[in-house]
């Protein structure tokens, strides 16, 4: 048996702009076991909720993360009204649909493009981020915010959007689909990628299930897990079928992503179809008192958000347990036995965001 | 097959133009729903400070005594909160960027106009001429 030696993996590197700290204990080239370390970026956002009244925490919810910020914020409200016991408007229900898919659109193109850069393929990198921009106008437009959109509040939603502009972002997204489409063909079938990434970083479906994957990393092994046929929002009246590889490595995980943004076109596509008309928010009054788990299905996997409240303006205690936090289990059994070259491509698979981890 | 398809990527980002935007050169693309900074109407003000308790930064610093309005525009995350909850509209969403900072501050302090009803201080000018 040749000697160990220990080398550490971030919290600085030039894979990802996160400070994910692994320690890499390794025998010649080949990972023998890792131990992750968190705690980089903590902020304490958390904690600010007995601070903050309940409405304007949905603002602090929000910027857990820099990319499903839109989600964060959903579920926090989600959990919210259902403490208060209250029926927002359909019409609410509809746009948070909508903006939840343009989020996941975003994020997977953005993951994307970072997944190439970590392979060196840097024009496919500018590719997909060139196509994220035209998501991110489409954002813009239509919630004021480019990635931090703050458009939930207790109640429905902030803005409302009119029906031409829905028409032309449905236009807008079938423009470039097919774009997205000779995207996604370099990811599934150029032959340098799939040499890179074809069973590399192999996660089994038993694995996937009892260390607890979520979201594209626990469906890139066939477990069928998908938060959104839990029929939140408006996905209970929406037809869709979530993505599902069964490999498990990195190939698939990058094919579910992929696969998956045409869902959320679809999805976007049949919302704007049948989303009433109707007010798109509500009067609030009173404070939530009770608890309540609220979960929804983020780009990365299923995001838990659990709210207390005892009657009061500021409410008793927020957690927040998110995907890349579960994900970092299956993370190091993915890594124990891969060349070191691979590492970056691996920690890049699970999508991971360290500033969601630590809030 | 793959060839060509590359060529025509190739080409086509040959012959248009940049996807970037020369910023802050050029102007960044904006919408009219664009949240850039929080902007205020003086002469509107009533020191009601409703802006400052919904504010969830803490940016906003309202004196009624010295009927200033205060922001920290590097506090500020431009929320909007602010905006919509103002009763008299005092307070607007400007859609530009505010412009990158060289230096440290981002204070801006305002003097308002205060309340409108000048009764209370009425009031208290006629309780010394009573006793």
């Amino acid at each position: 048996m040749s000697k160990q030696i220990t080398i550490p993996f971030g919290p600085q590197h030039p894979v990802l702009p996160e400070p994910l700290h692994l320690d890499l204990v390794l025998e010649d080239e080949k990972v023998v076991d890792v131990i992750p370390t968190i705690g980089y970026v903590h902020r304490g956002l958390e904690k600010l909720v007995e601070k903050r009244e309940y409405t304007e925490y949905v603002f602090i919810a929000e910027r857990i993360c820099g990319i499903c910020s839109h989600i964060h914020g959903q579920t926090y409200v989600q959990g919210i009204e259902q403490i208060m016991g209250l029926e927002i408007p359909e019409r609410a229900q509809y746009l948070r649909t909508i903006w939840s898919e343009y989020s996941r659109l975003h994020s997977h193109l953005l993951w994307l493009g970072l997944f190439a850069d970590s392979m060196g393929f840097e024009s496919v990198f500018m590719n997909s981020w060139r196509l994220r921009e035209h998501i991110l106008d489409d954002l813009e437009a239509t919630t004021g915010g480019r990635v931090i959109q703050g458009v939930c509040k207790v109640g429905g939603v902030r803005r409302d959007i009119a029906p031409e502009k829905l028409d032309e972002m449905v236009k807008g997204l079938k423009g470039i689909e097919h774009e997205l489409q000779a995207l996604t063909n370099v990811f599934l079938h150029d032959s340098s990628i799939q040499h890179r990434l074809k069973g590399i970083g192999v996660l089994s479906n038993d694995d996937a299930y009892y260390l607890g994957a979520v979201g594209p990393t626990a469906r890139g092994s066939g477990v069928a897990i998908d938060l959104r046929e839990t029929g939140y929002a408006a996905y209970g009246k929406i037809n869709f079928k979530p993505v599902v590889e069964y490999d498990g490595d990195c190939y698939a995980r990058c094919a579910v992503r992929a696969k998956e943004m045409f869902t959320s076109i679809d999805i976007i596509e049949q919302c704007a179809k049948k989303i009433p008309d109707g007010p798109v928010d509500m009067k609030v009054t009173g404070a939530p008192d009770g608890e309540f788990l609220a979960r929804a299905e983020q780009p990365r996997g299923e995001v838990i958000h659990y709210i207390k409240g005892n009657g009061k303006k500021n409410l008793v205690r927020h957690r927040v347990r998110t995907p890349t936090f579960t994900n970092i289990p299956p993370l190091v059994t993915l890594l124990k036995g891969c060349d070191l070259a691979d590492v970056p491509v691996i920690v890049l698979s699970i999508d991971p965001c360290i500033g969601c981890a630590e809030r | 097959m793959t060839f060509f398809q590359m060529t025509k990527t190739v080409l086509k980002s040959l012959f248009s133009r940049p996807a970037t935007l020369m910023y802050p050169v050029k102007p960044a693309k904006k919408t009219k729903a664009t949240r850039g900074h929080v902007k205020i109407d003086p002469t509107k003000c009533i020191t009601c400070r409703i802006c400052q308790r919904k504010c969830p930064t803490q940016a906003i610093c309202v004196d009624v005594k010295e009927k200033t309005w205060e922001i920290d525009q590097m506090r500020c995350v431009v929320c909007a909160i602010c905006v919509d909850t103002c009763p008299t509209k005092s307070l607007t969403m400007d859609n530009q960027y505010r412009p990158a900072m060289t230096a440290r501050g981002g204070l801006e302090k305002f003097t308002v106009a205060g309340p409108k009803k000048k009764e209370p201080v009425a009031a208290d000018a006629a309780k010394p001429a009573k006793e």
